[in-house]
């Protein structure tokens, strides 16, 4: 069984302009699949529909047309889908006058974790993410933006996930904080087996983190490949020169349309 | 069996996870909480004074300070209700984390079923705080009063209050600005309909219509009755029925309206962080 299977995966949003209503297409038949373990990388721009898909997939919108499954259950089995999949968005979004342990342990009663659960495993997953054990009863707001981030990823694995989805996970976080996410990253899939979905902005992370790498553009999928085929398909030296050629536009940041 | 067992446990655990946040906050906001709490002593001592102004023998100043009340603190407890159930979702969204309880495997009744204990346990404590301290300050007499009847009263209407406010809270879930405004107008006509400082019975003919769908109508009659007067259940089935006929009517609706709401923000995309 794969871990994932799209096919030809659609959705459009409703855009006010000025007084017209626009149709905007954010994914347009996107296909692919996924093996149980797998890592994959997609790169796009912003505006090019990655974290539609990633929404899309924890059941967060309605598809327009096509299909996704995950593990053999349709998005539309939502309760199915939710006790498998969590998510880790560019926003570490939290309530921000509760502590770490308070958010943490709200998101974990929804899993069914329960409060002997978690009143251990919360602290092993704070100390496994190098969260400081001193600021674990710290209002959220006044954590920096990579150690919110740290609290973000404690909450996805706490809920023991199998399907992972990344949303520019380490997009903003200083050098050190990025790469101790990727460790981290790292160390889940060697641990859990989880199978992650990586949307990134960041290059160098989807070559040294994916097995595959995908490049979304426009809402459509151009390609999903591991890198040195990317390159050699494309005739580049870097996955940025690939990028170019595949797209004809520069790995730049544009506004999110979806 | 298994299953649904593992299942049920589940959703219990997920509707205390509801309860704990929502206590967390009510903890981390303790200075708000103090200071609405004065706010809500102070407005209800501004009305309940409008009594002595109205030169009654002390039975009737006393009997009318105790309407006066008995309006005052239900509403504030009714807009707890409204608060907790429609402002969580407004807060949600402000705060980004709306689409991480969406998309978690608890189910839709469950989750707003826990706001809802939540803010009737909530406002059950706040509104009888106030009521004792503007009881104490005013040193009102209610020899009668039959508080088991009033309490029975207030929690059936408690039922059709929750399905009122799973209603209203859908209105943020759309637009988190937009929502909480209609939340407020909605909650105002409940105000001048249901008859909380004067009888309903002043009200012109199209606004006692309205009235008689209120259930904030029923339990207001209800309360006073088993404040002033000590009736028992039987005595306000008059109005306890009409509560449960609400209530029964109000929760699934409730429901339904918040699902589709839930839907139409997952067709349009709308539950993505705002602010």
């Amino acid at each position: 069984m794969k871990a994932v299977e799209v096919h030809k995966l659609r959705k459009e949003f409703v855009r006010k302009d000025g007084r017209k209503r626009v149709h905007v297409e954010a994914l347009r038949g996107l296909t692919f699949d996924m093996e149980r373990g797998e890592c994959i990388a997609v790169l796009g721009q912003n505006g090019s529909g990655k974290s539609t898909l990633v929404r899309l997939l924890s059941t967060l919108l309605l598809p327009d047309g096509g299909s996704a499954r995950i593990f053999g259950h349709d998005i539309a089995e939502t309760r199915a889908v939710r006790r498998m999949v969590n998510r880790v968005s560019v926003e570490a979004s939290f309530f921000k006058k509760m502590s770490a342990v308070e958010n943490l342990a709200y998101a974990a009663r929804f899993y069914g974790l329960t409060p002997r659960e978690t009143r251990e495993r919360i602290p092993e997953i704070l100390d496994r993410v190098g969260f400081p054990a001193a600021r674990r009863t710290h209002a959220m707001e006044n954590l920096s933006r990579g150690t919110q981030q740290k609290v973000a990823l404690a909450r996805a694995l706490l809920t023991s996930p199998i399907l992972l989805l990344l949303d520019e996970p380490t997009t903003g976080l200083d050098p050190r904080s990025k790469l101790e996410v990727q460790d981290f990253i790292r160390e889940v899939r060697l641990i859990h087996d989880t199978t992650i979905l990586l949307c990134t902005h960041d290059l160098a992370e989807a070559e040294i983190l994916a097995e595959r790498i995908g490049i979304l553009d426009d809402g459509r999928l151009l390609c999903l490949l591991p890198a040195d085929e990317i390159k050699l398909l494309y005739g580049a030296e870097t996955l940025e020169e690939a990028f170019f050629a595949a797209t004809g536009r520069a790995f730049g940041h544009e506004v999110e349309a979806a | 069996m298994r299953a649904i067992a593992v299942a049920a446990r589940h959703e219990l655990i997920g509707l205390y996870g509801v309860v704990e946040r929502n206590w967390y906050l009510v903890k981390r906001y303790a200075w708000w909480e103090l200071a609405f709490f004065i706010w809500t002593i102070a407005n209800t001592l501004s009305i309940v004074f409008i009594s002595k102004a109205a030169n009654l023998s002390p039975a009737e100043e006393n009997r009318l300070t105790t309407i006066l009340l008995i309006g005052a603190v239900i509403w504030s407890y009714l807009g707890i209700i409204f608060e907790i159930l429609t402002e969580t979702v407004a807060w949600e969204r402000w705060e980004g984390t709306i689409e991480y309880t969406f998309m978690a495997p608890l189910s839709r009744p469950v989750h707003l079923l826990g706001m809802g204990l939540f803010a009737v346990a909530y406002g059950l404590v706040r509104a009888s705080l106030v009521f004792g301290v503007v009881a104490a300050f005013f040193g009102l007499h209610m020899p009668d009063a039959n508080f088991g009847t009033a309490l029975l009263v207030l929690g059936i209407a408690s039922v059709s209050f929750i399905g009122v406010g799973m209603m209203t809270a859908v209105l943020p879930l759309i637009s988190p600005e937009k929502g909480t405004q209609l939340g407020f107008m909605a909650q105002g006509v409940m105000l001048v309909v249901s008859g909380v400082y004067y009888p309903v019975s002043v009200l012109p003919q199209w606004m006692q219509a309205i009235s008689t769908i209120s259930p904030a109508t029923y339990a207001l009659r209800g309360i006073r009755s088993a404040i002033l007067e000590g009736a028992t259940p039987a005595d306000v089935w008059g109005d306890i029925w009409p509560l449960l006929l609400i209530g029964t009517v109000a929760i699934p609706l409730g429901l339904w309206v918040f699902r589709r709401g839930e839907l139409y923000a997952k067709r349009h995309g709308k539950l993505k962080r705002s602010g």
